[in-house]
């Protein structure tokens, strides 16, 4: 090709226009495919609070409930269960709660408002399968260290009955508490926060 | 006169699609090494289970309903229901996993005769992009029957994304389309599994074989057959790939089919490793099974990640492990290619690979005990240490000279007349057993220990002889 006579800047010009012009559009034409794989607007609408009568609880009891999905437990712990919980502050990763997810009104040692129900997201913080509830003390399985609590079957994280997690175990934090608050003594609600106390 | 309006219809096609110089440049034409031996037969292998795949595939959409709430029970519709809807179904969930045997083989084959290595880098590249969209597109078809593994498998992967610092969570929910795996999930995982997966694997399958024909294959000696050629410009040590390798691979795909229905037929489920029993029950989001184990063509990289105590190095040990492999052409030093002419340290290295890779993958299925969790970084680290320390131990490797063309072995069907001969000569006594019950028959000759002794250590000081 004879390129004598041409003006190769305004070449170079009319290609390095093109090719930011290429660029921004395509990349405002990838937003509206990129956006619809996000949570659509029903998705996020989803979610409604969830009521639980806790009247019929068992000292010892865990009872599951759905909320957006996700299992949430309901468990009545007993007074030595609380107990035990005290005293395994040596063993856990994060035993105040320092780095987990959880309202105020739950950031204390044994996670929750009244110190009996436990509410939390059923949910390993590690991979997102449902922990097994173990509550029987040292197991054959297990071992002599087990206090009771949750065991992970997928990839064998320990919590307590706190849902704390223990060192040396895949799970980086202690299980996430759901915002809940009670509407009465024995009814408690699933996805309203409680009123804030200082923490 | 009919003759003519053929050749004129041919004419006129070829004068538009070049049909002929396609088929003469990649097959009665593409000279390929005169030694293939049995590693060679599972390149076409894939390809085939690709397309059954594909066409298995295609039939089981037509029934098949990607929603959370019919999924589970349209599966079921296909399995009792559609007329051969579980001759289809099993050809697909057992193709996959025939698909995964036979591509770990043909990387193997790959380890052995050093097929990565210059000039087939980006062979192995396209190899092993097509080896990450086949996990992806096998993980996200495991979705599709909503059973309990598939629910429980799912969320576990897609957290792992989590897992990425800043991006992760959203990344995750991203993917998901969801607060956890539902209906939004299913959904796209469909799309995926049926179109765009698919269509990636097509075009990279394309570009592999371009990239192998371009270069020419590697063979069992690891020497190039273009250095020497005849003065017609053909490789000496070469033959066209049709019909040689075309009949050659019919022999493969025959015996591959017999293996392939075998399974079908008669152990689809094959014991809970193709299909897990635990997918026989509809998913449950409030509870996970109590032993979950990915399908086994994932345990050996499951098993890593379990094998890490900490979430983020253990998700980003697990994609080493595979991005590792992407690196191979550039880890390896060694100047020769085949196993054959390599030093000890390098089979040795290949040998614990292979067990590491066996073990990981056992375990993988196996519960997360604190003794399986020992053993498991052990082979972890070994695991690794193959790929990160040759740039080391194949620098000093003592190799053996390579020759310049190809060797010829004498097959086993050659040697064994002879060999059958020196294990029932006897020097002494009578050569048959005198009972009726063997009378005439193959039993009835005496077997001669020396010879049976000669032949064991023969073939023990091979294998040791090969190792060193």
């Amino acid at each position: 090709m004879n390129n004598k006579g041409v003006d190769q800047t305004k070449r170079q010009f009319l290609t390095s226009a093109l090719t930011v012009v290429g660029t921004v559009g395509s990349g405002y034409l990838a937003v509206p495919f990129l956006a619809q794989m996000q949570p659509s607007a029903k998705t996020m609408a989803a979610g409604a609070p969830v009521e639980v009568d806790i009247s019929k609880m068992e000292e010892g009891q865990l009872i599951r409930v759905a909320w957006r999905g996700k299992p949430v437990w309901i468990l009545n712990r007993t007074p030595e269960v609380l107990e035990t919980l005290k005293t395994l502050d040596n063993e856990l990763r994060d035993p105040l709660s320092e780095e987990s997810l959880q309202p105020i009104s739950s950031k204390n040692q044994v996670r929750s408002i009244k110190p009996e129900i436990l509410v939390a997201v059923g949910l390993c913080t590690h991979l997102g399968c449902s922990p097994t509830f173990r509550p029987e003390i040292a197991p054959n399985d297990l071992g002599d260290k087990w206090k009771g609590g949750f065991f992970c079957p997928c990839h064998g994280s320990w919590f307590d009955l706190a849902g704390r997690v223990y060192r040396g175990v895949p799970a980086p934090t202690n299980l996430e508490i759901p915002p809940y608050r009670y509407i009465t003594d024995t009814q408690l609600i699933i996805g309203e926060p409680a009123e804030e106390v200082s923490a | 006169m009919k003759r003519d309006r053929i050749t004129e219809c041919n004419d006129w096609f070829l004068q538009r699609f070049p049909l002929t110089k396609l088929w003469n440049e990649h097959m009665a034409h593409y000279y390929a090494p005169k030694n293939f031996n049995f590693w060679y037969y599972f390149g076409s292998l894939a390809l085939l289970v690709l397309v059954n795949q594909i066409l298995t595939g295609i039939f089981l959409t037509m029934n098949y309903k990607p929603d959370a709430k019919l999924a589970f029970d349209s599966v079921e519709y296909i399995m009792r229901d559609v007329n051969w809807g579980w001759l289809i179904r099993y050809m697909h969930s057992t193709g996959s996993s025939a698909f995964f045997i036979v591509v770990y083989l043909h990387m193997f084959r790959g380890l052995m005769y050093g097929s990565y290595k210059h000039p087939r880098e980006l062979i192995w590249i396209f190899g092993m992009l097509l080896f990450v969209a086949l996990m992806a597109e096998a993980f996200m078809g495991y979705l599709l029957p909503w059973g309990q593994m598939s629910y429980w498998g799912a969320q576990v992967i897609i957290s792992l994304f989590s897992a990425i610092p800043v991006i992760g969570d959203d990344l995750s929910l991203w993917l998901r389309g969801d607060y956890v795996v539902s209906d939004a999930t299913l959904n796209r995982f469909f799309a995926f599994h049926v179109i765009a997966v698919p269509l990636a694997l097509v075009l990279l399958v394309f570009l592999h074989i371009v990239a192998l024909h371009e270069v020419g294959s590697n063979n069992p000696d690891g020497i190039e057959i273009k250095d020497s050629k005849d003065p017609w410009g053909h490789p000496v040590d070469g033959i066209p790939f049709h019909p040689y390798y075309t009949v050659k691979d019919l022999v493969g795909v025959g015996v591959f089919m017999l293996f392939f229905a075998t399974v079908i037929f008669y152990m689809p489920e094959m014991g809970g490793y193709f299909l897990e029993h635990a997918n026989f029950i509809p998913a449950d989001p409030m509870k996970t099974p109590e032993h979950i184990a990915p399908v086994w063509y994932f345990t050996p990289f499951y098993a890593i990640l379990r094998a890490i105590p900490d979430k983020f190095a253990g998700v980003i040990g697990m994609g080493g492990a595979i991005v590792v492999l992407f690196l191979l052409p550039w880890l390896d030093r060694s100047p020769v290619k085949s196993i054959r002419y390599r030093g000890g340290i390098y089979k040795k290295a290949l040998f614990l690979f292979v067990i590491s890779f066996l073990v990981l993958g056992y375990l993988g299925t196996q519960p997360a005990t604190p003794t399986a969790t020992i053993v498991a970084r052990v082979f972890t680290a070994i695991y690794f240490g193959f790929f990160l320390l040759m740039p080391i131990y194949t620098r000093w490797e003592k190799t053996k000279p390579v020759p310049k063309r190809l060797t010829t072995t004498h097959s086993l069907e050659e040697q064994l007349p002879g060999l059958i001969e020196e294990i029932i000569h006897l020097k002494h006594g009578s050569t048959e057993i005198g009972h009726a019950a063997f009378k005439g028959s193959f039993f009835a000759i005496r077997p001669n220990p020396t010879g049976i002794r000669n032949v064991i250590s023969r073939l023990a000081k091979n294998v040791k002889g090969s190792l060193n």
